[in-house]
């Protein structure tokens, strides 16, 4: 740490001395120099704390899909993991009403605060999916919205007088459940997550996992990862995407073992030894949401949300994106040349 | 702030709470940048300063004063501390000040951080771009060193700092301060920041949003300009060894904040507010830069009726231009090797011409010069004919001559013959 020197403390002169706005660390580290010899501490690492307070200050964008079948307990799912009402839950088509003849899009946002951090949450739904009698095709008006989101943000981008902050409508998630039959994927599956999968981080989930025992449930997951593979469906976390060792070991695990979650979702409380718990009451007992040993919904929350929350921001901004983006300018021509002067071609500006 | 949306309250632990720690990590993953743009005449104490800042030894060559002009020299260096990795990038000034006719001393900083911007942008308007791994070059802060004089700023001052105000954050420094008495310091600094008020010049505000370091960054923003002293060398005080510089009639010691104000330069700069250089410089500098290129380039958000421009309009009409341009471009230059031929075409024949003439008239010489052999051939002939004439007389006088001696004269026939 910086010498503060002696004299200065004992001057009343130095009243105005500033109150230290940072923690020195408790045991100063020895900094390692790769060019440049370092003598003492300058203060270089306080980089994360000034970075942390500014991130906290402005706050965070989170948009999340849910695609599946109707009565597969998707708002369930996402109330469970949110721990609050962000998602209505449909009572299903009774009679009077007619079923929609497409799959709609309902985006509804609410604001969410914790440990002083600020989510601005929208829970994207996709009614009508798969409900029809010829679901033909019906993974369009999802692959449409989500191009609209990247079209939007491209948009405000390209403008000559940008937003500070532009607003982020893109779907940095999307939850894909899967039927739990204890068969393989449906057609209708393999052929959405094909689609879907090069846009956006798809998450296979499957849901209603009470259905299932364990030898059953382990057979099923490794059935889907096979076929998943075999249909050359890149889920996230993408392969190709590993930044570094440590990541692809980490995520390796994930892939190989833990994905797709089988996942119960609940939002009743229960007594289970004295503890009050999330779960589902049945006469053969109480299925604890967040034990994992009845449901992987643990490793879902952990996955989604405290691990890997911001990296699902990083791939759909850095490579969706950025895909989307390369693919439009492309289509159109490009943007115009920087100079009109020289035809020397920027393979980029033409 | 909410746009309109509902707070939900949560009823239990969702842990998103982690979620700077998750950006942080990854932050750290990257690596950061910083780049520092140091302004000031030759010995005004850059380098000194710079090297105390980061209590290391740049190594950076002193300077002569004899530069024609004023260029810009930047050196990246890699420094750590704990996990932090930082890519520092300084940017010192070469011969600024030293010239006789400064008139074009501040264009070369002005140009230089142009093209930073321009490179970023260039990057940025790529198809295929990979902005999460660019090394940003751009200048985050600007320390501009005002010499000691303790009067007022100079002309040279003022009109550099003005025409970077509103492309770099600028923190103005008085360099080399331990030769300014405090009275006159005070009075000093309070010139400066009258004058540079009274001349529109923008500098640097330390943020005071946010409530934790608002206090300090209040108080601070009252003592700029930053007065500093910097030293490489140590000095020992009671039991430690100081950064310090040692006069006869005391120790100066750098990070004493009775003698200088380094320490705030350094609390301020890099523990506090380095992070908000690095934003200012992108969302405000930056934006402006782009705005005023792409506008330069003829780019709108606004059409002729003042309805928006949507983006595939833009880019339509941009296209069709340039389309028209390079077209008319063709034809100019089909135009002009039409020209060229023409002209080659008529210097060919004004040649060929003057070979013809030549050629006749050489053909005429030549008839003249034959026509003149011609005769002298025939005179010379003549004189044969002549002289063989002349020779048979003479043969016939001699054989007439020895007819008297016949076998002499055969003889000499024959001898003859």
């Amino acid at each position: 740490p910086h010498a503060g020197p002696v004299e200065s403390k004992n001057e009343a002169a130095m009243s105005e001395l500033v109150p230290e706005p940072r923690q020195k660390p408790v045991v100063p580290m020895k900094p390692v120099g790769i060019n440049a010899n370092l003598l003492g501490y300058i203060g270089i690492d306080t980089i994360i704390e000034q970075m942390r307070k500014k991130t906290m200050k402005t706050g965070f964008d989170f948009n999340i899909m849910v695609v599946g079948q109707s009565g597969l307990g998707k708002s369930t799912l996402v109330n469970t993991l949110f721990k609050s009402q962000v998602s209505r839950k449909s009572s299903g088509w009774n009679r009077e009403e007619k079923i929609p003849k497409t799959v709609e899009i309902k985006a509804i946002g609410h604001v969410i605060e914790e440990g002083g951090v600020k989510m601005k949450l929208t829970v994207i739904d996709t009614p009508g999916f798969g409900d029809q009698i010829n679901n033909e095709n019906c993974w369009e008006p999802i692959e449409k919205y989500i191009n609209e989101q990247y079209e939007k943000f491209l948009k405000e981008e390209v403008n000559i007088a940008r937003k500070k902050r532009i607003p982020d409508t893109r779907v940095h998630c999307c939850l894909y459940f899967i039927s739990p039959t204890g068969h393989s994927l449906r057609p209708l599956d393999l052929e959405f997550m094909k689609h879907l999968s090069k846009v956006v981080n798809i998450i296979p989930v499957i849901a209603k996992a009470d259905t299932m025992t364990l030898e059953e449930k382990t057979e099923f997951k490794q059935r889907v990862r096979k076929e998943l593979e075999v249909n050359g469906i890149e889920f996230y976390p993408q392969k190709e995407f590993d930044e570094d060792l440590e990541d692809k070991t980490e995520n390796d695990k994930i892939r190989q073992e833990s994905m797709p979650f089988a996942v119960v979702g609940s939002d009743k409380e229960y007594q289970v030894n004295g503890k009050r718990v999330l779960g589902r009451k049945t006469p053969w007992g109480i299925i604890e949401v967040e034990n994992l040993t009845h449901c992987e919904f643990a490793l879902l929350r952990d996955f989604v949300i405290r691990t890997h929350l911001q990296d699902l921001k990083e791939v759909t901004h850095n490579i969706h994106y950025e895909t989307y983006r390369a693919k439009r300018l492309n289509d159109n021509g490009g943007l115009p040349p920087m100079t009109v002067e020289t035809e020397e071609n920027h393979e980029s500006n033409l | 702030q909410n746009d309109g949306y509902r707070t939900l309250s949560l009823s239990g632990n969702v842990g998103f709470g982690s979620l700077p720690d998750q950006l942080v990590k990854k932050s750290i993953k990257q690596g950061f940048c910083f780049n520092i743009l140091c302004i000031g005449e030759t010995g005004s104490g850059k380098s000194t300063l710079i090297n105390s800042l980061f209590n290391t030894d740049f190594d950076d060559p002193v300077s002569t004063h004899f530069l024609p002009s004023v260029r810009l020299r930047a050196q990246t260096y890699e420094l750590q501390e704990s996990n932090v990795l930082l890519k520092l990038t300084i940017v010192n000034t070469v011969g600024f000040g030293d010239q006789l006719n400064k008139e074009d001393s501040y264009q070369p900083i002005v140009d230089y951080i142009d093209a930073q911007f321009e490179a970023y942008l260039q990057e940025e308007l790529k198809i295929k771009r990979s902005l999460f791994s660019y090394h940003d070059t751009r200048i985050h802060v600007c320390l501009y060193f005002i010499s000691p004089t303790g009067h007022s700023l100079k002309t040279l001052d003022l009109l550099t700092m003005k025409s970077l105000d509103s492309k770099v954050n600028i923190i103005p420094i008085i360099g080399k301060a331990d030769s300014i008495s405090k009275t006159e310091l005070q009075k000093f600094k309070n010139k400066i920041m009258s004058e540079l008020v009274s001349n529109g010049v923008q500098i640097y505000q330390f943020p005071t949003d946010d409530e934790t370091v608002s206090n300090s960054n209040t108080i601070m923003n009252g003592h700029l300009p930053f007065a500093v002293v910097g030293s490489t060398e140590e000095v020992k005080i009671g039991n430690k060894m100081v950064r310090a510089r040692q006069y006869p009639w005391g120790i100066v010691q750098v990070e004493n904040e009775n003698h200088c104000d380094f320490v705030k330069l350094r609390e301020m700069l890099i523990c506090t507010n380095m992070e908000d250089l690095r934003e200012q410089t992108h969302a405000r500098h930056y934006e402006l830069y782009r705005r005023c290129r792409l506008e330069e380039m003829g780019f709108r958000d606004i059409g002729p009726e003042n309805k928006p421009v949507s983006l595939q309009e833009a880019y339509e009409a941009k296209r069709h231009e340039f389309y028209l341009e390079l077209q008319r471009k063709e034809e100019e230059m089909r135009q002009q090797f039409v020209q060229r031929v023409k002209e080659k075409e008529a210097i060919l024949k004004e040649a060929e011409q003057q070979m013809q003439t030549k050629f006749e008239h050489r053909m005429l010489m030549h008839q003249e010069v034959k026509l003149k052999l011609e005769k002298k051939k025939k005179v010379l002939e003549d004189e044969i004919a002549m002289f063989i004439e002349k020779k048979a007389n003479a043969e016939l006088v001699q054989s007439q001559a020895s007819v008297s001696t016949p076998v002499v004269s055969l003889k000499r026939d024959k001898d003859r013959k």
